[in-house]
Protein backbone atom coordinates (compact mmCIF):
# COMPACT_ATOMS: atom_id res chain seq x y z
CA UNK A 1 0.00 0.00 0.00
CA UNK A 2 1.55 3.16 -1.15
CA UNK A 3 -1.29 5.34 -1.66
CA UNK A 4 -1.09 6.97 1.47
CA UNK A 5 1.60 9.63 0.19
CA UNK A 6 -1.48 10.66 -1.75
CA UNK A 7 -3.34 12.09 1.30
CA UNK A 8 -3.69 15.52 2.15
CA UNK A 9 -2.02 17.37 4.97
CA UNK A 10 -5.60 17.00 6.75
CA UNK A 11 -6.41 13.44 5.77
CA UNK A 12 -3.03 12.20 6.88
CA UNK A 13 -3.46 14.12 10.22
CA UNK A 14 -6.69 12.96 10.97
CA UNK A 15 -5.33 9.23 10.33
CA UNK A 16 -2.47 9.90 12.76
CA UNK A 17 -4.14 11.33 15.73
CA UNK A 18 -7.07 8.62 15.52
CA UNK A 19 -3.85 6.29 15.22
CA UNK A 20 -5.13 4.18 11.91
CA UNK A 21 -1.98 5.57 10.68
CA UNK A 22 1.64 5.88 12.56
CA UNK A 23 4.08 8.55 10.72
CA UNK A 24 6.57 5.98 10.39
CA UNK A 25 3.93 3.48 8.22
CA UNK A 26 3.12 6.65 6.26
CA UNK A 27 7.40 7.90 5.80
CA UNK A 28 7.79 3.86 4.72
CA UNK A 29 4.74 4.56 2.01
CA UNK A 30 6.10 7.88 0.54
CA UNK A 31 9.82 6.17 0.55
CA UNK A 32 8.73 2.97 -1.47
CA UNK A 33 6.34 4.96 -3.83
CA UNK A 34 9.65 7.39 -4.50
CA UNK A 35 11.80 3.98 -5.19
CA UNK A 36 8.89 3.02 -7.12
CA UNK A 37 8.39 6.63 -9.42
CA UNK A 38 11.90 7.78 -9.19
CA UNK A 39 13.14 5.97 -12.16
CA UNK A 40 10.57 8.06 -14.29
CA UNK A 41 10.10 10.94 -12.13
CA UNK A 42 13.76 12.23 -10.98
CA UNK A 43 11.91 14.78 -8.63
CA UNK A 44 14.51 14.21 -6.06
CA UNK A 45 18.46 15.02 -5.67
CA UNK A 46 18.81 13.11 -2.38
CA UNK A 47 16.15 10.94 -0.49
CA UNK A 48 16.95 11.31 3.01
CA UNK A 49 15.43 7.61 4.38
CA UNK A 50 17.41 7.32 7.61
CA UNK A 51 16.47 10.99 8.46
CA UNK A 52 12.67 10.85 7.72
CA UNK A 53 12.82 7.44 9.61
CA UNK A 54 14.33 8.64 12.59
CA UNK A 55 11.72 12.04 12.63
CA UNK A 56 8.76 9.60 11.74
CA UNK A 57 9.59 7.72 15.19
CA UNK A 58 10.06 10.98 16.77
CA UNK A 59 6.60 12.60 15.44
CA UNK A 60 5.35 9.21 16.55
CA UNK A 61 6.34 9.79 20.04
CA UNK A 62 5.00 13.26 19.75
CA UNK A 63 1.33 12.02 18.76
CA UNK A 64 0.91 9.05 21.32
CA UNK A 65 2.05 11.95 24.38
CA UNK A 66 -0.96 13.68 22.70
CA UNK A 67 1.86 16.67 21.38
CA UNK A 68 1.02 16.54 18.09
CA UNK A 69 0.71 20.08 16.01
CA UNK A 70 -0.51 20.29 12.40
CA UNK A 71 2.40 18.96 10.49
CA UNK A 72 3.26 16.26 12.82
CA UNK A 73 4.19 13.01 11.38
CA UNK A 74 4.18 14.69 7.97
CA UNK A 75 6.28 13.61 4.94
CA UNK A 76 7.88 16.62 3.36
CA UNK A 77 10.01 17.09 0.36
CA UNK A 78 12.16 20.47 0.31
CA UNK A 79 13.45 21.92 -2.83
CA UNK A 80 17.29 21.62 -3.23
CA UNK A 81 18.28 25.78 -2.48
CA UNK A 82 17.16 25.89 1.46
CA UNK A 83 19.81 24.77 4.07
CA UNK A 84 19.42 21.24 5.89
CA UNK A 85 22.15 20.89 9.00
CA UNK A 86 24.25 17.50 7.60
CA UNK A 87 21.98 17.19 4.50
CA UNK A 88 23.70 17.61 1.59
CA UNK A 89 22.23 20.97 -0.22
CA UNK A 90 23.38 21.24 -3.56
CA UNK A 91 21.08 24.06 -5.28
CA UNK A 92 21.44 21.74 -8.58
CA UNK A 93 24.41 22.90 -9.38
CA UNK A 94 27.88 21.10 -10.10
CA UNK A 95 29.34 24.23 -7.68
CA UNK A 96 27.59 23.34 -4.57
CA UNK A 97 27.51 19.38 -5.61
CA UNK A 98 29.43 18.08 -2.28
CA UNK A 99 28.34 21.13 -0.05
CA UNK A 100 26.52 19.73 3.74
CA UNK A 101 25.52 23.11 5.29
CA UNK A 102 26.56 23.50 8.68
CA UNK A 103 23.22 25.04 10.05
CA UNK A 104 19.58 24.63 8.97
CA UNK A 105 17.46 27.30 7.19
CA UNK A 106 14.71 29.31 9.39
CA UNK A 107 12.12 26.99 7.76
CA UNK A 108 13.68 23.99 7.87
CA UNK A 109 13.65 24.83 11.62
CA UNK A 110 10.03 25.78 11.89
CA UNK A 111 9.15 22.32 10.06
CA UNK A 112 11.24 20.14 12.82
CA UNK A 113 9.33 22.06 15.63
CA UNK A 114 6.36 21.56 13.86
CA UNK A 115 7.10 17.44 13.95
CA UNK A 116 7.04 17.06 10.25
CA UNK A 117 9.41 14.56 8.54
CA UNK A 118 11.83 15.28 5.40
CA UNK A 119 11.36 12.74 3.08
CA UNK A 120 14.31 14.60 0.65
CA UNK A 121 15.71 17.33 -1.30
CA UNK A 122 14.36 18.12 -4.80
CA UNK A 123 15.44 18.95 -8.00
CA UNK A 124 15.28 22.39 -9.35
CA UNK A 125 16.82 24.66 -11.95
CA UNK A 126 19.94 25.29 -10.97
CA UNK A 127 20.35 28.16 -8.35
CA UNK A 128 16.33 28.36 -9.20
CA UNK A 129 17.14 30.00 -12.68
CA UNK A 130 15.15 28.96 -14.82
CA UNK A 131 11.05 27.56 -15.69
CA UNK A 132 11.95 23.57 -16.28
CA UNK A 133 14.15 22.01 -13.99
CA UNK A 134 16.20 21.17 -17.49
CA UNK A 135 18.98 23.67 -16.32
CA UNK A 136 19.62 21.33 -13.03
CA UNK A 137 23.13 19.97 -13.67
CA UNK A 138 22.52 16.18 -12.62
CA UNK A 139 19.19 15.62 -14.20
CA UNK A 140 15.87 16.91 -15.28
CA UNK A 141 12.61 15.89 -13.84
CA UNK A 142 9.79 14.96 -15.71
CA UNK A 143 5.79 15.81 -15.48
CA UNK A 144 3.78 13.43 -13.57
CA UNK A 145 1.29 14.08 -15.93
CA UNK A 146 3.50 13.47 -19.40
CA UNK A 147 6.89 12.22 -18.90
CA UNK A 148 7.69 13.70 -21.93
CA UNK A 149 7.10 17.31 -20.48
CA UNK A 150 8.58 19.27 -18.00
CA UNK A 151 7.54 19.78 -14.36
CA UNK A 152 8.01 23.63 -14.64
CA UNK A 153 10.63 25.48 -12.82
CA UNK A 154 12.38 26.05 -10.81
CA UNK A 155 10.68 24.49 -7.74
CA UNK A 156 9.87 21.45 -10.49
CA UNK A 157 11.37 18.95 -8.04
CA UNK A 158 9.01 19.55 -5.20
CA UNK A 159 5.85 19.93 -7.25
CA UNK A 160 6.48 16.78 -9.17
CA UNK A 161 6.92 14.94 -5.58
CA UNK A 162 3.42 16.32 -4.47
CA UNK A 163 1.70 15.25 -7.89
CA UNK A 164 3.44 11.90 -8.26
CA UNK A 165 2.50 10.99 -4.17
CA UNK A 166 6.00 11.14 -3.05
CA UNK A 167 5.39 12.94 -0.34
CA UNK A 168 2.37 14.64 1.08
CA UNK A 169 3.30 18.31 0.53
CA UNK A 170 6.68 20.22 -0.48
CA UNK A 171 8.27 23.67 0.25
CA UNK A 172 9.30 25.47 -3.09
CA UNK A 173 11.26 29.24 -3.77
CA UNK A 174 9.65 31.90 -6.09
CA UNK A 175 11.70 34.67 -7.60
CA UNK A 176 9.58 35.11 -10.84
CA UNK A 177 7.21 31.94 -10.79
CA UNK A 178 9.33 29.49 -9.36
CA UNK A 179 6.93 28.10 -6.82
CA UNK A 180 3.24 28.74 -8.75
CA UNK A 181 4.27 27.87 -12.74
CA UNK A 182 5.54 24.59 -11.50
CA UNK A 183 2.40 24.26 -9.07
CA UNK A 184 0.40 24.93 -12.70
CA UNK A 185 2.39 22.36 -14.50
CA UNK A 186 1.82 19.73 -12.26
CA UNK A 187 -1.75 20.65 -11.10
CA UNK A 188 -0.98 21.21 -7.21
CA UNK A 189 -1.41 24.45 -5.05
CA UNK A 190 1.21 26.84 -4.95
CA UNK A 191 1.45 30.04 -2.49
CA UNK A 192 4.42 32.81 -3.34
CA UNK A 193 3.36 34.39 -0.01
CA UNK A 194 4.13 38.12 0.34
CA UNK A 195 8.13 39.59 0.34
CA UNK A 196 9.18 39.19 3.42
CA UNK A 197 6.29 36.77 5.34
CA UNK A 198 8.51 33.50 5.36
CA UNK A 199 12.28 34.04 6.38
CA UNK A 200 14.79 33.55 3.74
CA UNK A 201 17.59 32.52 6.06
CA UNK A 202 19.23 29.60 5.01
CA UNK A 203 17.61 29.84 1.41
CA UNK A 204 20.93 29.98 -0.98
CA UNK A 205 20.53 33.55 -2.64
CA UNK A 206 19.34 34.43 -6.01
CA UNK A 207 17.98 37.74 -6.27
CA UNK A 208 17.56 38.84 -2.58
CA UNK A 209 14.72 41.82 -3.42
CA UNK A 210 12.50 38.91 -5.06
CA UNK A 211 13.06 35.44 -3.53
CA UNK A 212 10.07 34.31 -1.38
CA UNK A 213 9.82 30.53 0.45
CA UNK A 214 6.24 28.92 0.01
CA UNK A 215 4.24 25.92 0.43
CA UNK A 216 3.47 23.43 -2.80
CA UNK A 217 0.17 21.37 -1.63
CA UNK A 218 -2.92 19.12 -2.84
CA UNK A 219 -5.34 22.19 -1.78
CA UNK A 220 -5.38 25.90 -0.30
CA UNK A 221 -6.26 24.21 3.06
CA UNK A 222 -3.12 22.53 3.34
CA UNK A 223 -1.25 25.29 2.20
CA UNK A 224 -3.02 27.43 4.72
CA UNK A 225 -1.64 24.61 7.76
CA UNK A 226 1.85 25.09 6.33
CA UNK A 227 2.20 28.58 5.69
CA UNK A 228 0.74 28.75 9.69
CA UNK A 229 4.03 26.84 10.63
CA UNK A 230 6.46 28.35 8.70
CA UNK A 231 5.76 32.19 8.63
CA UNK A 232 6.74 34.67 10.78
CA UNK A 233 9.39 37.35 11.78
CA UNK A 234 12.95 36.08 11.97
CA UNK A 235 15.82 38.31 13.84
CA UNK A 236 17.92 36.13 11.19
CA UNK A 237 16.27 38.09 7.92
CA UNK A 238 16.47 41.73 8.36
CA UNK A 239 14.14 41.44 5.46
CA UNK A 240 11.26 39.44 7.24
CA UNK A 241 8.19 41.10 7.87
CA UNK A 242 7.20 42.31 11.79
CA UNK A 243 3.52 41.88 11.32
CA UNK A 244 1.80 39.16 12.61
CA UNK A 245 0.40 36.67 10.48
CA UNK A 246 -3.79 35.61 10.79
CA UNK A 247 -4.22 32.14 11.51
CA UNK A 248 -4.52 31.63 8.07
CA UNK A 249 -6.46 28.19 8.35
CA UNK A 250 -9.42 29.79 10.47
CA UNK A 251 -9.62 32.24 7.62
CA UNK A 252 -10.98 29.36 5.42
CA UNK A 253 -14.69 30.26 5.34
CA UNK A 254 -15.58 29.22 1.95
CA UNK A 255 -17.52 32.17 1.34
CA UNK A 256 -16.77 34.86 -1.41
CA UNK A 257 -20.15 36.35 -1.69
CA UNK A 258 -19.37 40.03 -2.35
CA UNK A 259 -15.95 39.99 -3.08
CA UNK A 260 -14.52 42.47 -5.37
CA UNK A 261 -12.00 40.81 -8.30
CA UNK A 262 -10.75 42.19 -11.14
CA UNK A 263 -9.48 40.72 -14.35
CA UNK A 264 -6.35 42.33 -15.55
CA UNK A 265 -6.92 42.20 -19.91
CA UNK A 266 -3.11 42.56 -19.90
CA UNK A 267 -2.25 38.97 -18.60
CA UNK A 268 -4.28 37.57 -21.58
CA UNK A 269 -0.98 37.62 -23.71
CA UNK A 270 -0.31 37.49 -27.25
CA UNK A 271 0.84 33.49 -26.90
CA UNK A 272 -0.83 32.36 -25.29
CA UNK A 273 -2.72 29.28 -25.59
CA UNK A 274 -6.48 29.71 -26.25
CA UNK A 275 -7.25 26.65 -24.52
CA UNK A 276 -5.52 27.87 -21.39
CA UNK A 277 -7.45 31.21 -21.77
CA UNK A 278 -10.97 29.45 -21.69
CA UNK A 279 -10.45 27.16 -18.74
CA UNK A 280 -8.85 30.41 -17.17
CA UNK A 281 -12.22 31.98 -17.96
CA UNK A 282 -14.28 29.45 -17.11
CA UNK A 283 -13.06 29.21 -13.79
CA UNK A 284 -13.12 32.93 -13.08
CA UNK A 285 -16.99 32.19 -13.85
CA UNK A 286 -17.07 29.83 -11.23
CA UNK A 287 -15.52 32.50 -8.62
CA UNK A 288 -18.64 34.86 -10.04
CA UNK A 289 -21.33 31.87 -9.44
CA UNK A 290 -20.23 31.60 -6.07
CA UNK A 291 -21.26 35.05 -5.03
CA UNK A 292 -17.95 37.03 -5.99
CA UNK A 293 -18.45 39.95 -7.96
CA UNK A 294 -15.87 39.82 -11.58
CA UNK A 295 -14.54 43.07 -13.30
CA UNK A 296 -13.08 41.75 -16.50
CA UNK A 297 -12.14 44.89 -17.67
CA UNK A 298 -9.57 45.94 -15.09
CA UNK A 299 -6.19 47.31 -16.97
CA UNK A 300 -2.88 47.19 -15.53
CA UNK A 301 -0.90 48.88 -18.30
CA UNK A 302 2.37 48.38 -17.53
CA UNK A 303 2.60 44.75 -17.13
CA UNK A 304 3.89 44.44 -20.65
CA UNK A 305 7.64 46.17 -19.33
CA UNK A 306 7.15 43.65 -16.41
CA UNK A 307 9.47 40.70 -17.98
CA UNK A 308 12.16 43.32 -19.01
CA UNK A 309 12.26 44.38 -15.67
CA UNK A 310 12.70 41.38 -13.96
CA UNK A 311 15.77 39.88 -16.12
CA UNK A 312 17.52 43.00 -15.53
CA UNK A 313 16.62 43.55 -11.94
CA UNK A 314 17.00 39.45 -10.55
CA UNK A 315 20.41 39.08 -12.69
CA UNK A 316 21.94 41.73 -11.59
CA UNK A 317 21.11 41.13 -7.75
CA UNK A 318 21.81 37.46 -9.19
CA UNK A 319 25.56 38.63 -9.88
CA UNK A 320 26.30 40.04 -7.20
CA UNK A 321 24.90 37.06 -5.08
CA UNK A 322 26.88 34.19 -6.89
CA UNK A 323 29.96 36.04 -6.38
CA UNK A 324 30.61 34.37 -3.09
CA UNK A 325 31.25 31.24 -5.16
CA UNK A 326 34.90 31.41 -5.37
CA UNK A 327 36.20 27.85 -4.73
CA UNK A 328 38.23 28.99 -1.55
CA UNK A 329 35.28 28.80 1.20
CA UNK A 330 33.13 25.94 0.04
CA UNK A 331 31.68 24.15 -2.97
CA UNK A 332 33.90 23.27 -6.33
CA UNK A 333 37.17 24.22 -6.60
CA UNK A 334 39.39 24.04 -9.40
CA UNK A 335 43.02 24.61 -8.53
CA UNK A 336 45.60 23.96 -11.44
CA UNK A 337 46.48 27.15 -12.58
CA UNK A 338 48.86 29.52 -11.28
CA UNK A 339 47.60 32.56 -9.70
CA UNK A 340 44.73 33.09 -7.60
CA UNK A 341 42.20 34.77 -10.08
CA UNK A 342 43.05 32.34 -12.70
CA UNK A 343 41.87 29.60 -9.84
CA UNK A 344 38.48 31.74 -9.27
CA UNK A 345 37.71 32.39 -13.32
CA UNK A 346 38.26 28.58 -13.84
CA UNK A 347 36.29 27.54 -10.90
CA UNK A 348 33.16 29.64 -11.80
CA UNK A 349 33.83 28.93 -15.52
CA UNK A 350 33.55 24.98 -15.03
CA UNK A 351 30.82 24.91 -12.01
CA UNK A 352 28.14 27.22 -12.83
CA UNK A 353 26.18 25.66 -16.01
CA UNK A 354 25.13 27.95 -19.46
CA UNK A 355 22.14 29.91 -17.75
CA UNK A 356 23.56 30.85 -14.81
CA UNK A 357 26.44 32.20 -16.72
CA UNK A 358 23.86 33.88 -19.04
CA UNK A 359 22.50 35.65 -15.80
CA UNK A 360 25.81 36.38 -14.87
CA UNK A 361 26.94 38.31 -17.60
CA UNK A 362 23.47 39.94 -17.66
CA UNK A 363 23.68 40.91 -14.13
CA UNK A 364 26.89 42.86 -14.44
CA UNK A 365 26.27 44.01 -17.68
CA UNK A 366 23.89 45.99 -16.88
CA UNK A 367 25.22 47.04 -13.31
CA UNK A 368 28.82 47.89 -15.05
CA UNK A 369 29.78 51.60 -15.56
CA UNK A 370 28.10 53.18 -18.45
CA UNK A 371 25.01 50.94 -17.97
CA UNK A 372 24.31 51.02 -14.55
CA UNK A 373 21.68 53.80 -15.12
CA UNK A 374 20.55 52.93 -18.44
CA UNK A 375 19.55 49.29 -17.43
CA UNK A 376 19.35 48.90 -13.83
CA UNK A 377 18.24 52.36 -12.12
CA UNK A 378 15.65 52.38 -15.77
CA UNK A 379 14.41 49.18 -14.45
CA UNK A 380 13.88 49.92 -11.06
CA UNK A 381 11.87 52.70 -11.68
CA UNK A 382 9.49 51.03 -14.11
CA UNK A 383 9.74 48.63 -11.25
CA UNK A 384 7.61 51.20 -9.15
CA UNK A 385 5.77 51.82 -12.04
CA UNK A 386 4.24 48.31 -11.95
CA UNK A 387 4.11 48.28 -8.08
CA UNK A 388 1.82 51.79 -8.27
CA UNK A 389 -0.34 50.02 -10.32
CA UNK A 390 -0.97 47.32 -8.28
CA UNK A 391 -1.70 49.11 -5.30
CA UNK A 392 -4.18 51.24 -7.66
CA UNK A 393 -6.26 48.22 -8.44
CA UNK A 394 -5.73 46.77 -4.57
CA UNK A 395 -7.82 49.91 -3.78
CA UNK A 396 -10.96 48.84 -5.70
CA UNK A 397 -10.41 45.38 -5.54
CA UNK A 398 -9.92 42.16 -3.18
CA UNK A 399 -7.79 40.19 -5.19
CA UNK A 400 -6.83 39.69 -9.38
CA UNK A 401 -7.45 36.86 -11.55
CA UNK A 402 -5.33 35.55 -14.40
CA UNK A 403 -3.58 32.44 -15.84
CA UNK A 404 -0.11 31.12 -14.57
CA UNK A 405 1.19 30.03 -17.51
CA UNK A 406 0.34 31.26 -20.83
CA UNK A 407 0.76 27.61 -21.69
CA UNK A 408 0.25 24.24 -20.48
CA UNK A 409 4.02 22.17 -19.91
CA UNK A 410 6.20 22.29 -23.12
CA UNK A 411 8.12 19.40 -23.94
CA UNK A 412 11.73 18.73 -22.93
CA UNK A 413 14.21 20.08 -25.00
CA UNK A 414 11.52 22.83 -27.11
CA UNK A 415 12.99 25.79 -25.42
CA UNK A 416 16.46 25.26 -24.24
CA UNK A 417 17.98 26.50 -27.64
CA UNK A 418 16.25 29.98 -27.01
CA UNK A 419 16.72 31.85 -23.33
CA UNK A 420 13.78 34.41 -24.30
CA UNK A 421 11.31 31.77 -25.02
CA UNK A 422 11.99 30.38 -21.85
CA UNK A 423 11.72 33.67 -20.06
CA UNK A 424 8.65 34.13 -21.43
CA UNK A 425 6.71 31.18 -19.75
CA UNK A 426 7.06 33.55 -16.74
CA UNK A 427 5.50 36.29 -17.90
CA UNK A 428 1.87 35.88 -15.73
CA UNK A 429 3.90 35.31 -12.88
CA UNK A 430 7.13 37.42 -12.37
CA UNK A 431 5.19 40.79 -12.20
CA UNK A 432 4.12 39.59 -8.72
CA UNK A 433 7.53 39.55 -7.40
CA UNK A 434 7.92 42.74 -8.97
CA UNK A 435 5.65 44.32 -6.63
CA UNK A 436 6.21 42.01 -3.55
CA UNK A 437 2.49 40.73 -3.00
CA UNK A 438 1.16 37.48 -2.62
CA UNK A 439 -0.40 35.15 -5.23
CA UNK A 440 -1.06 31.61 -5.16
CA UNK A 441 -1.70 29.31 -8.14
CA UNK A 442 -4.53 26.09 -8.12
CA UNK A 443 -5.53 23.75 -11.01
CA UNK A 444 -8.28 24.72 -13.20
CA UNK A 445 -8.91 22.15 -15.77
CA UNK A 446 -6.81 20.36 -18.62
CA UNK A 447 -6.63 21.07 -21.55
CA UNK A 448 -5.86 17.80 -23.68
CA UNK A 449 -4.98 16.41 -20.73
CA UNK A 450 -2.35 18.37 -19.16
CA UNK A 451 -2.68 20.78 -16.19
CA UNK A 452 -4.01 24.62 -16.59
CA UNK A 453 -3.80 27.21 -13.69
CA UNK A 454 -5.40 30.05 -12.17
CA UNK A 455 -3.40 32.41 -10.42
CA UNK A 456 -5.24 34.58 -7.53
CA UNK A 457 -3.52 37.63 -6.48
CA UNK A 458 -3.65 39.90 -3.20
CA UNK A 459 -2.86 42.90 -1.34
CA UNK A 460 0.23 43.00 0.14
CA UNK A 461 -0.15 40.79 3.25
CA UNK A 462 -3.31 39.39 2.48
CA UNK A 463 -2.91 35.69 2.16
CA UNK A 464 -5.89 34.91 3.94
CA UNK A 465 -8.12 36.38 1.15
CA UNK A 466 -6.52 34.98 -1.44
CA UNK A 467 -6.57 31.39 0.32
CA UNK A 468 -10.00 31.80 1.02
CA UNK A 469 -10.92 32.31 -2.80
CA UNK A 470 -8.66 29.12 -3.68
CA UNK A 471 -10.51 26.91 -1.15
CA UNK A 472 -14.29 28.34 -1.66
CA UNK A 473 -13.12 27.34 -5.73
CA UNK A 474 -11.79 23.71 -4.50
CA UNK A 475 -14.89 23.12 -2.44
CA UNK A 476 -16.86 23.56 -5.53
CA UNK A 477 -14.27 22.28 -7.84
CA UNK A 478 -12.61 18.37 -8.36
CA UNK A 479 -9.29 19.54 -10.37
CA UNK A 480 -7.24 19.40 -7.43
CA UNK A 481 -8.88 16.02 -6.43
CA UNK A 482 -7.14 14.46 -9.97
CA UNK A 483 -3.81 12.79 -10.01
CA UNK A 484 -1.55 11.70 -12.57
CA UNK A 485 -1.77 7.73 -13.30
CA UNK A 486 2.00 7.62 -13.10
CA UNK B 1 21.89 46.46 -29.23
CA UNK B 2 25.26 44.82 -30.49
CA UNK B 3 27.42 42.76 -27.50
CA UNK B 4 30.61 42.85 -29.43
CA UNK B 5 32.96 40.07 -28.25
CA UNK B 6 35.37 42.58 -26.65
CA UNK B 7 32.50 43.64 -24.46
CA UNK B 8 31.65 40.12 -23.48
CA UNK B 9 35.28 39.60 -22.21
CA UNK B 10 35.14 42.90 -20.46
CA UNK B 11 32.14 41.79 -18.65
CA UNK B 12 33.18 38.33 -18.02
CA UNK B 13 36.39 39.71 -16.84
CA UNK B 14 34.53 42.35 -14.08
CA UNK B 15 32.80 38.57 -13.22
CA UNK B 16 35.73 37.12 -12.82
CA UNK B 17 33.82 34.03 -14.95
CA UNK B 18 35.89 31.97 -17.11
CA UNK B 19 34.57 31.59 -20.78
CA UNK B 20 35.62 29.07 -23.67
CA UNK B 21 35.54 30.59 -26.90
CA UNK B 22 32.47 28.90 -27.99
CA UNK B 23 30.52 30.22 -25.14
CA UNK B 24 31.79 33.94 -25.98
CA UNK B 25 30.67 33.62 -29.02
CA UNK B 26 27.59 32.27 -28.08
CA UNK B 27 27.14 34.82 -25.00
CA UNK B 28 27.72 37.14 -27.27
CA UNK B 29 24.96 36.75 -29.66
CA UNK B 30 22.40 35.78 -27.24
CA UNK B 31 22.68 38.71 -24.63
CA UNK B 32 22.24 41.13 -27.95
CA UNK B 33 19.16 39.41 -28.46
CA UNK B 34 17.98 39.13 -25.05
CA UNK B 35 19.23 43.11 -24.57
CA UNK B 36 17.20 43.68 -27.85
CA UNK B 37 14.04 42.97 -26.44
CA UNK B 38 14.65 45.11 -23.24
CA UNK B 39 15.35 48.16 -24.60
CA UNK B 40 11.14 48.61 -24.86
CA UNK B 41 12.15 50.45 -21.39
CA UNK B 42 13.61 53.03 -22.84
CA UNK B 43 10.02 54.40 -23.83
CA UNK B 44 8.95 54.16 -20.72
CA UNK B 45 8.20 57.94 -19.31
CA UNK B 46 10.22 57.31 -15.63
CA UNK B 47 10.74 61.40 -14.95
CA UNK B 48 10.65 62.22 -11.65
CA UNK B 49 9.63 58.53 -10.35
CA UNK B 50 12.10 56.85 -7.82
CA UNK B 51 13.71 53.55 -7.99
CA UNK B 52 12.18 50.72 -5.99
CA UNK B 53 14.97 48.64 -4.54
CA UNK B 54 12.79 46.23 -2.54
CA UNK B 55 8.78 46.66 -3.01
CA UNK B 56 7.79 45.88 0.33
CA UNK B 57 10.55 47.53 2.31
CA UNK B 58 11.12 48.03 6.00
CA UNK B 59 13.44 51.09 7.00
CA UNK B 60 15.96 51.12 10.01
CA UNK B 61 15.30 47.57 10.73
CA UNK B 62 17.46 47.15 13.96
CA UNK B 63 17.89 44.51 16.42
CA UNK B 64 19.65 44.12 19.82
CA UNK B 65 23.30 43.08 19.47
CA UNK B 66 23.61 40.35 22.18
CA UNK B 67 26.30 37.86 21.88
CA UNK B 68 24.65 34.00 20.96
CA UNK B 69 26.76 30.82 20.00
CA UNK B 70 28.17 30.72 16.50
CA UNK B 71 29.46 28.09 14.60
CA UNK B 72 32.67 26.44 15.78
CA UNK B 73 35.88 26.79 13.41
CA UNK B 74 35.64 23.11 12.64
CA UNK B 75 32.30 23.55 11.05
CA UNK B 76 32.65 27.10 9.23
CA UNK B 77 35.79 25.08 7.40
CA UNK B 78 34.04 21.76 7.02
CA UNK B 79 33.57 22.17 3.31
CA UNK B 80 37.19 24.14 2.84
CA UNK B 81 38.22 22.85 -0.69
CA UNK B 82 42.03 23.80 1.12
CA UNK B 83 42.77 24.32 4.61
CA UNK B 84 45.56 24.44 6.78
CA UNK B 85 44.88 24.43 10.71
CA UNK B 86 41.62 27.19 11.21
CA UNK B 87 42.30 28.56 7.79
CA UNK B 88 41.20 28.80 4.37
CA UNK B 89 44.24 27.71 2.50
CA UNK B 90 44.21 30.03 -1.10
CA UNK B 91 47.14 30.41 -3.61
CA UNK B 92 49.07 33.56 -3.49
CA UNK B 93 47.31 36.94 -4.09
CA UNK B 94 50.69 38.87 -5.04
CA UNK B 95 53.00 37.36 -7.71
Amino acid sequence: MTGNGRLTIREAQRLLETRQLSSVELTKDCLERIRQVEPEVHAFVTVSDELALKQAKEADDLLAAGNGQPLTGIPVAVKDNMCTRGVRTTCSSKMLENFIPPYNATVVEKLKAAGAVMVGKANMDEFAMGSSTENSAFFTTANPWDKNRVPGGSSGGAAAAVAAGECVFGLGSDTGGSIRQPASFCSVTGLKPTYGRVSRYGLIAFASSLDQIGPLTRDATDCALVMDAISGYDSNDSTSSPLPLPNLSACLSGDIKGLRLGVPKEYFVQGMQPEVAAAVKEAIGKLEELGAEIDWEVSLPSTSYALAVYYIIAPSEASANLARYDGVKYGFSYTDTDSMWQAMEKTRELGFGAEVKRRIMLGTYALSAGYYDAWYVKAQKVRTLIGREFDQAFNKYDALLTPTSPTVPFKIGERMDDPFQMYLSDVCTLPINIAGVPAVSIPAGFSGGLPVGLQIIGKPYDEATILKIADAYQQATDWHKKRPKI
Amino acid sequence: MKLSRQEVLHIARLARLGLSEEEVNRLSRQLSDILAHFEVLQQVDTEGVPPTTQAISLKNVMKYDEPAPSLEPGQVLANAPRRQGDLFRVKGVLD
